[in-house]
């Protein structure tokens, strides 16, 4: 029973990580907080959702359609909204402000389209089999969502640390001006960004779809405020950070539900919140950072 | 002929102008130097020339094609760039990464290795550390791979801004016998320096800016036996 609970919080904690991956990469390179964050989330789980059940597509393709789709509504989001205000320095707080009104609007507008009840997908995309190993039962809608999680954490440590553009995107994050002067283009390497974590949130839109089978538009609501959680306690642009704060997330939401109260598991989420801020600022495992002049 | 031809460069931030109407060029092969006070506008004419400002008049041409309010990575790719102030080195990558940036527009494998090695024989010290993280250098270590970034570009114009500021004197030292060698072998450099005797000492020609203005120019021998030039900035 308690492996059971750790297997099902690890795959769990998997998406968070995905959800947060993107949320830290959007951070720690645009420096923005962005809020519309949450919505690609619903929106990949939306796409996903449309093309299974309109066009009938099985999950394998109709996942990394979803996942390309929801990153391009990050990068026409992105230069609507904050193109404007990076190219003025505008202060933080106005686009986190742009942000929560521009998600708010979206969220509604979603519901008035698409309704606010709670859709699943069709029958026919998962069987529901499960495999069976030493007692412990694991379905094929949480194979699929580590064998994703895996191919995409792997495939972004991949393109950061060992390809050109990666290094491009590291400089980049680091240093703006600097990274022009060089002869990189900030504004295509923004928008490759953006690209990137609205498909991460997208991927994991749908893989939160398929493992609860619940689709709706405020889903990503939710998900944001975990996706705080996690890039907080992984420390903000922490790669590998945001990897295992969103595993520890994932684990402890799950035992938190299965051996307290199923209603608590959000507020033991903020507890640690609160108790990582209050004694490491920096996150978890996040370096402090000292710069030289 | 000229390899950079500025007229009527004005750049304002908000009401003040900080440069008001500049003409300067630079010659195929020359070091030009640009000295005066701080505030008198010397570095924000290095920015507005590589696009990190926008002008607000003027004209640049760089070998004779306008540049004028490009953003930077396009002129970049035309050849000049620029080492900023406080020489802005990607501190959380290593000295091998910050040098990798440095070639990002070099498309050839070859070129860009053999760029690298000029680099790593030009300064010593950036071979042993190419696996360090850069922001754990020295100032004046730092600013070697400031310089060492930019050559790797194979720059066809180098914008230098205070690359003497804040370091020991015998880094000082090694770096103006560092712009003279770059200057013998046919670098065209324009040099912004507070230290001015030691600019002087490298330059062809000098421009003196006070309050966004050319107030004297000349070949650097004739600037630096001026008057003025002795009493304001070469402290005798």
């Amino acid at each position: 029973m308690f492996a059971q609970q750790i297997v099902n919080g690890v795959l769990l904690g998997a998406t968070y990580a995905l959800f947060a991956l993107g949320f830290t990469l959007m951070f720690g390179v645009l420096r923005v907080v962005n809020l519309v964050y949450g919505f690609y989330f619903s929106a990949g789980a939306f796409m996903a959702l449309g093309l299974t059940r309109g066009f009938g597509l099985p999950i394998w393709l109709a996942l990394p359609l979803a996942a390309v789709g929801s990153g391009l509504v990050a990068v026409v989001i992105d230069a609507l909204l904050l193109t404007r205000l990076r190219r003025v320095n505008a202060p933080e707080l106005a686009s986190l402000m742009v942000t929560l009104g521009a998600v708010l609007a979206l969220y509604s507008a979603m519901t008035v389209a698409l309704g606010p009840d709670i859709r699943r997908f069709p029958p026919q995309v998962l069987s529901g089999q499960a495999v069976e190993l030493a007692g412990i039962r694991i379905t094929d809608a949480q194979i699929l969502i580590l064998a994703v999680t895996a191919v995409l954490v792997g495939g972004l440590v991949a393109l950061m640390r060992l390809s050109r553009l990666g290094l491009a995107i590291r400089a980049m994050a680091e240093r703006p001006d600097a990274a022009g002067l060089m002869g990189i283009d900030t504004g295509r390497a923004a928008a490759l960004v953006s690209f990137l974590s609205g498909s991460l949130a997208g991927a994991g839109g749908v893989l939160i779809g398929l493992n609860f089978n619940a689709i709706q538009p405020y889903m990503g609501e939710a998900m944001m405020l975990r996706g705080f959680v996690v890039i907080i306690v992984g420390g903000m642009g922490d790669i590998g950070g945001a990897v295992i704060a969103g595993l520890l997330l994932g684990v402890v939401e799950v035992l938190t539900a299965g051996y307290v109260a199923s209603d608590l598991k959000e507020a033991v989420a903020f507890a640690i919140l609160v108790i990582v801020l209050w004694t490491r600022p920096q996150g978890l495992f996040g370096r402090a950072q000292v710069r030289r002049a | 002929m000229s390899r950079l031809d500025i007229s009527g460069l004005t750049v304002a931030y908000g009401r003040t102008e900080a440069v008001r109407g500049l003409d300067l060029s630079v010659a195929q092969g020359q070091v030009v130097c640009l000295i005066g006070a701080n505030g008198a506008g010397k570095t924000t004419t290095l920015r507005a020339l590589s696009g990190l400002v926008r002008p607000r008049a003027g004209r640049v041409l760089l070998d004779g094609a306008d540049i004028t309010g490009l953003r930077p990575h396009r002129i970049a790719a035309r050849g000049l760039l620029h080492v900023p102030e406080g020489r802005q080195i990607f501190a959380e990558l290593t000295v091998e990464e910050n040098l990798a940036v440095g070639a990002w527009l070099v498309r050839d494998a070859a070129e860009i290795a053999r760029r690298r090695d000029s680099v790593l024989t030009r300064f010593p010290r950036l071979r042993e550390r190419l696996h360090q993280h850069a922001g754990s250098m020295s100032g004046g270590e730092q600013q070697m791979l400031a310089l060492g970034r930019a050559l790797m570009g194979g720059p066809s114009l180098l914008l230098l801004d205070e690359p003497s500021m804040g370091l020991a004197p015998l880094f000082v030292e090694e770096i103006f016998a560092i712009i003279a060698a770059l200057k013998a072998e046919g670098t065209t450099i324009l040099l912004v320096e507070q230290n001015a005797s030691a600019a002087l000492d490298v330059a062809d020609y000098a421009y003196v800016l006070e309050t966004g203005r050319v107030v004297l120019q000349g070949p650097a021998a004739e600037v630096a036996n001026d008057p003025a030039v002795v009493a304001a900035y070469l402290g005798v």
